[in-house]
């Protein structure tokens, strides 16, 4: 054993000392992620093309969390996020607005409608001439086809259906398109994912692309893919949206995030959704 | 009388530094290394420790090893610290800790004392834009972390 692995063996035990939890709190990174028994996840594969010059493997953040941390999505009874799943198909059939509709008065069983969307997702919306999110186009619905309010962008509301939403299609690959309409956010959001920032002076390449597998502190940085949002942190026991997750991180750098929402950060989702491409959607995932 | 005018002027001079100081602006790199201390006041290597080991201030801990620490979960991002006296000098350690760049091209690790040339910087850890840029440690803590690092000796 290494010193440098003993101190961390160290730590780690007295870490789990502390918060008084059994079983090891190391990461398995051979582990695979099966959910309920039955439905496989990749959680490991070739990187997409346009990323061969920089990783040859991507990896979901779920094969750098502790063993306990795994075991949670693994079983949706154990899985806090799914009680927010819940709470979205609520949100579903609640009928709202001046049109006097709910989601599903016009799209029925959300496993049917919904199924692909959050693969592929951020997308372009000929209609609208835009890039749309989920969360975008959950509001766009709200507003112009129910006449209802819409949510704040990053709320408990819109992070329930999100999360149902991205059920849906769990287990079925990203593949958000990179060309044609969106090309010119995708090149955006590569700028933007490569442009040190704040402070502290980090890009997020400076961490999730060259660092990911080293710890920050007690930190085990992954690669920052986003297959699993929204995500339920441990942390602070809630669901996470995935540009609110960007904002965490470009404070934590002692910068001034992109607002939640901003074309700024639906260009740079874009473009860190497709560094997953062909990694299973999780939604709605478990991390620290 | 002109003395006190002196004084003053030398005051305005330095800006929010304090007198004596030297401000992030104006220290002078040499290849990197930095000879001057910036305060003129001896660093005190125990002081510099804690810096290095406190979360809201060096947390130089936070990427880099350093066994005679007591600091629980050390990272690895950046080499281990241990017998970087051996290795560097105090100049260089300065350097290295006012801007690492300098030494080492298109390292990630930040600088500690440089106020300028950032990309979208923030207010501390609020998420809103800075008003004015603060190093992220002062001048006495530079000079209490290179007096730490300068004695571990290989």
């Amino acid at each position: 054993m290494t010193k440098l692995t003993s101190i961390r063996t160290i730590a780690a035990l007295a870490f789990a000392g502390s918060i008084a939890l059994g079983g090891a709190v190391t990461a398995d990174e051979n582990a695979e992620l099966v959910i309920n028994g039955e439905l496989a996840l990749v959680t490991k594969t070739a990187a997409p093309d346009h990323l061969k010059d920089s990783l040859d493997e991507i990896y979901s953040g779920w094969v750098y969390r502790e063993t306990d941390t795994q075991a949670m999505q693994m079983d949706d009874f154990d899985n806090p996020g799914m009680v927010f799943v819940d709470l979205g198909m609520d949100a579903w059939n609640k009928v709202e607005g001046t049109e006097n509709k709910s989601c599903a008065s016009c799209h029925n069983d959300p496993a049917e409608s919904m199924k692909g969307v959050r693969a592929t997702y951020p997308k372009w919306n000929e209609a609208a001439g835009e890039l749309r999110t989920v969360e975008g186009q959950v509001n766009h619905c709200r507003t112009k086809n129910m006449g209802a309010e819409p949510y704040k962008y990053v709320s408990g509301d819109m992070a329930n259906m999100v999360a149902m939403i991205a059920v849906q299609s769990r287990g079925m690959p990203v593949n958000v398109a990179i060309d044609g309409p969106v090309k010119a956010a995708w090149e955006q959001g590569k700028e933007i994912y490569y442009t040190r920032t704040g402070v502290l002076d980090l890009s997020c390449a400076s961490c999730h692309e060259q660092n990911y597998g080293n710890y920050i502190r007690a930190d085990h940085l992954s690669q920052g893919q986003i297959n699993g949002f929204p995500a339920y942190r441990l942390k602070d026991a809630r669901l996470h949206q995935v540009q609110d997750r960007f904002w965490g991180c470009i404070r934590d750098v002692r910068g001034e995030p992109y607002d939640r929402g901003s074309p700024e950060f639906t260009a740079l989702e874009l473009y860190v959704a497709s560094r997953g491409n062909g990694l299973s959607v999780e939604g709605a995932s478990v991390r620290n | 009388m002109k003395l006190a005018l002196i004084t003053a002027a030398a005051f305005v001079t330095a800006g929010a530094a304090f007198a004596g100081e030297i401000a992030p602006k104006d220290v002078v790199m040499t290849e990197g290394a930095v000879e001057a201390s910036l305060t003129g006041v001896a660093g005190n290597a125990a002081e510099g420790g804690k810096v290095m080991a406190n979360r809201a201030q060096g947390n130089c801990v936070a990427c880099h090893e350093v066994s005679s620490l007591k600091a629980a979960f050390q990272g690895n991002v950046g080499p281990s610290l241990d017998g970087a006296g051996s290795r560097w000098s105090e100049a260089q350690l300065r350097g290295m800790l006012v801007n690492p760049k300098m030494t080492f091209e298109g390292t990630v690790m930040p600088a500690f004392y440089k106020v300028d040339g950032y990309t979208r910087p923030g207010d501390g850890y609020t998420g809103k834009a800075a008003t004015e840029i603060t190093p992220v440690l002062t001048a006495q803590q530079i000079e209490d972390v290179v007096a730490f690092l300068a004695a571990l000796k290989e």
